[in-house]
This record gives structure tokens, sequence and C-alpha cells, in this order.
């Protein structure tokens, strides 16, 4: 050691620059060595986690559906994301019974909850124009009161049939019409945060969905000639 | 120097005698944070140990390399190195602790607990010692972070391990899952090692 510090450094007794950066680089490279073979190993199966809990939770908030497809609006029509020609844009999920007949969209929404911003998954009937199921993906509202919004079976429920029109409206004391949702008492924030998420997130879809949805079409062989039906 | 000390002693002091949460006060953040039920308090006892016994070993062992005036940096990025290793594999192998766990993952990485391992012991022995210092104070967190996790969750939740325990009538103390439960017990805590302490001596004098 002190011979390589006399060596570099000359005539001071503290170590020279150079073997400050071999320091630091080795200490990098390791570092580095060791993270590359982690992520390597690690971001598949991550990456698996997160589809595997998204469709798990579009079969929930969507009633009897067993198959989902990625779909995006271009061009005033809904395609399926994975033909060719699609570019990249907001996604909302079209999920299928098992004979690939049309179930619901699953669609989702984000925004400010009472700590932290709420994302939130919610099941969307075209046809009856109601609300048909919701999970929350991610929140970090407060143990015990804020976080009834996904662990209160009673405000959860409520979303299995509530109508978009004219809005979802939160009420206290109990639901008296279709469109209201009865807020948790002592999590009101909480609770006006996922009306008002859900309410935006069908104002930006709302004029994209009308129409026929798009048919379901097995992801093994890709087959995109359906993806125009309009 | 290592040479008079007694490995044994070396791994006891860090899960009694010098605590480092009950003696030394440190790791508060991660105390706090996530002590809200005992799974989430062994969790995070259990990714905390991983990461010091890891950096324990490799600071150790690169001792004789690491140049005094970048020995610091040299450390915070050993650590990091561990928790990101930690981070990833939760999130691969348990998501749903992961989502409780949160950002405290992370934030191991400034843990002083952590960082004052390497600077006041791992740095100056041998590996042996390192690592068993570094097990021994781990045991010591996590032993520290799950009477706090389960006494939270039995008074905030009603439940241990997520089975309830304490009947259906019992109305949980929100309070003891949110953050001022956390500094409420860490109080009597550290209140009830300091009344053993002065107990301690005032039967010795």
């Amino acid at each position: 050691m002190s011979e390589v510090e006399l060596r570099i450094s000359g005539e001071t007794r503290e170590p020279g620059s150079f073997r400050l950066i071999c320091t630091l680089g080795l200490a990098g490279l390791i570092s580095g060595v060791i993270l590359v073979f982690v992520y390597q190993f690690t971001a598949p199966i991550i990456a698996a986690n997160k589809a595997k809990a998204l469709r798990e939770a579009v079969f929930k908030v969507v009633p009897h559906s067993s198959k989902l497809q990625e779909l995006t609006y271009q061009d005033g029509v809904l395609v399926r994301v994975g033909d060719k020609k699609v570019e990249p844009g907001e996604i909302l999920y079209g999920a299928y019974g098992e004979d690939g007949g049309f179930a619901g969209y699953a669609i989702v929404g984000s925004g400010n909850g009472f700590q932290d911003t709420i994302r939130l998954l919610y099941g969307y009937d075209p046809v009856q124009r109601a609300v048909v199921g919701m999970h929350i993906l991610d929140s970090k509202e407060t143990p015990g009161l804020g976080d009834k919004i996904y662990k209160d079976p009673a405000f959860v429920s409520q979303f299995s049939h509530i109508l978009v029109d004219p809005t979802i409206d939160l009420v206290k004391g109990g639901r008296t019409a279709d469109n209201q949702v009865d807020a948790i008492t002592g999590a009101t924030i909480s609770s006006d945060a996922v009306v008002k998420i859900i309410n935006a997130a069908h104002a930006r879809w709302d004029k994209k969905i009308h129409g026929t949805p798009p048919k379901y079409v097995a992801p093994i062989p890709p087959e995109p000639e359906e993806a125009e039906s309009k | 120097m290592s040479s008079q000390k007694n490995l044994s002693e070396e791994f006891l002091k860090g899960i009694w005698k010098e605590n480092p949460v009950f003696i030394q006060v440190l790791g508060m953040c991660p105390m706090l944070a996530v002590t809200n039920t005992a799974v989430n308090a062994i969790a995070m006892g259990v990714a905390t140990a991983f990461v010091l016994i890891g950096s324990s070993f490799l600071v150790s062992l690169l001792r004789k390399v690491i140049a005094k005036p970048v020995r610091i940096s040299t450390y915070i990025v050993i650590i990091a190195t561990f928790v990101t290793v930690a981070d990833y594999s939760i999130e691969a192998f348990s998501p749903s602790l992961h989502r409780e766990l949160g950002a405290f993952i992370a934030l191991i990485v400034v843990n002083c607990l952590i960082l004052g391992r390497q600077e006041a012991y791992a740095s100056k022995n041998t590996i042996l010692f390192a690592v068993v210092d570094a097990v021994g104070m781990s045991i010591g967190f996590a032993f520290a972070l799950f009477c706090l996790g389960a006494t939270r969750e039995i008074l905030g939740f009603g439940t241990f391990f997520g089975s309830p325990i304490l009947g259906e009538h019992f109305e949980p103390w929100v309070i003891m899952a949110l953050p001022p439960g956390g500094f409420l017990m860490l109080g009597f805590v550290l209140l009830f090692f300091n009344w053993l302490e002065q107990r301690k001596k005032g039967v010795t004098a």
C-alpha cells in the first residue's frame, strides 16, 4: 500500500487521486457486475408477475371474463395493440368471455388520493353504461381508514353496478340512486378520489368506446384481420 | 486487536448489550415506518440482514484496498448494490410484500445502522469477525422490529401474523397502525430498556 502511494503521489502521505479513482472504480465494477446478473435474472419474473396481476385484476372487474386484449384508440376506432400500423397510445383492456364474446372494458385511471396517487382499474359495460367492478392497483391511503377503499367489501361491492350518467356522485348515508356511491365514514377524501378518478377516466374514454368493440383474436398466431371492425 | 476478542461475545453483543435499536437507537426510519405488522417487520429485518451481512463481508474483504478518503463513498456503493439486489429479489418473489414495504426497501441504503457497522467494525476486522458482528446486529435489529411490529399489529388490527386473536368485540386502535403509534411504542420500548439498565446498575451498586 505504501509503495503504491509513494509511486503515485510521490512525497505526500495522502493516497493520490489515481488510487482513489481505482478504489471507486473497483467498487463500481463489482457493483455493476452483481447488478447486471441480478437484473437479468429477476426482470422476466417481475414482468411476468405484473402481467399476471393485471390479468387477474381485469378478470375481477369485468364479470364473466377470462380473456383479454390490449386496445388503443386510433383514427376514430379502437384497435388491437400489437397489430401492424398501431401507434402506441393510452391503453384500455377489452375483456372477453371463454367463448370470445365481448364482456366489457377494463380501464385504468389515476389521480390524487389522501396521501399519494391512487391507481385503479374499473370494469365498464358500454351497453348498460355502467361501472361493473373496481379494483385498486396502487395506493398508499391511511391504514384503517383510507385503505377501506379496497379493504372494505361494503364499499368495493357498490361498484358492481353504478351508472355513469350524468356523472357518478358521492353521497353520505346510503345510496338512493344507481349513479351514487356511498362514502366511507372517516375516509371521505379517499372515497371522493375514487369517484373522481372514475369520472375523469370515463370522460376521457366515453367518446372513444361507443360502437362495436373489436373482436377477440387469439394471441397465437396473431391474426390482424379483425382490427378494423367498427 | 481481534485476537483478544471472543467470537461468541461479538455475536451476542448485537442482540442484547449493543442492540442497534434499543441501545444504539440506530435505524429509526424503517423502525417507525414498516413495523405496523409482524410480517412487514420480519421482512424488513431479513432484507436489512441481507444487506448488512453482504456489505460487511465485502467491506471487510476489501478493507486493505479501500483508500481512506473515499471509504464512505465506497461503502455506499457496496451497500446500494446489496439493497438493489434485495429490492429486485423481493419484487420478483413476493410482489405483495414489495407493495407493502414500498420505498422503505430502497431506503435501507441510508440506514445508519449499516453504514455505522462498516465504518466502526467491518473496515477494521477480519472477514469472520465482520460477518459474525453483522449477523448479531441483524438479529438484534430484526428482533427489535418484530417486538414493535407484533405489538402494533395486535393493538392496531387485533391480529397476529394476519390471523385475528383478540376476538370480534375488540375495537382496533387505529393509531397504533399509523406513524404516531410507531413513535408511541418506540418510546415505551426505550423506556423499558432504560428501566432495565437502571435496575441492573442499582442491583450491582
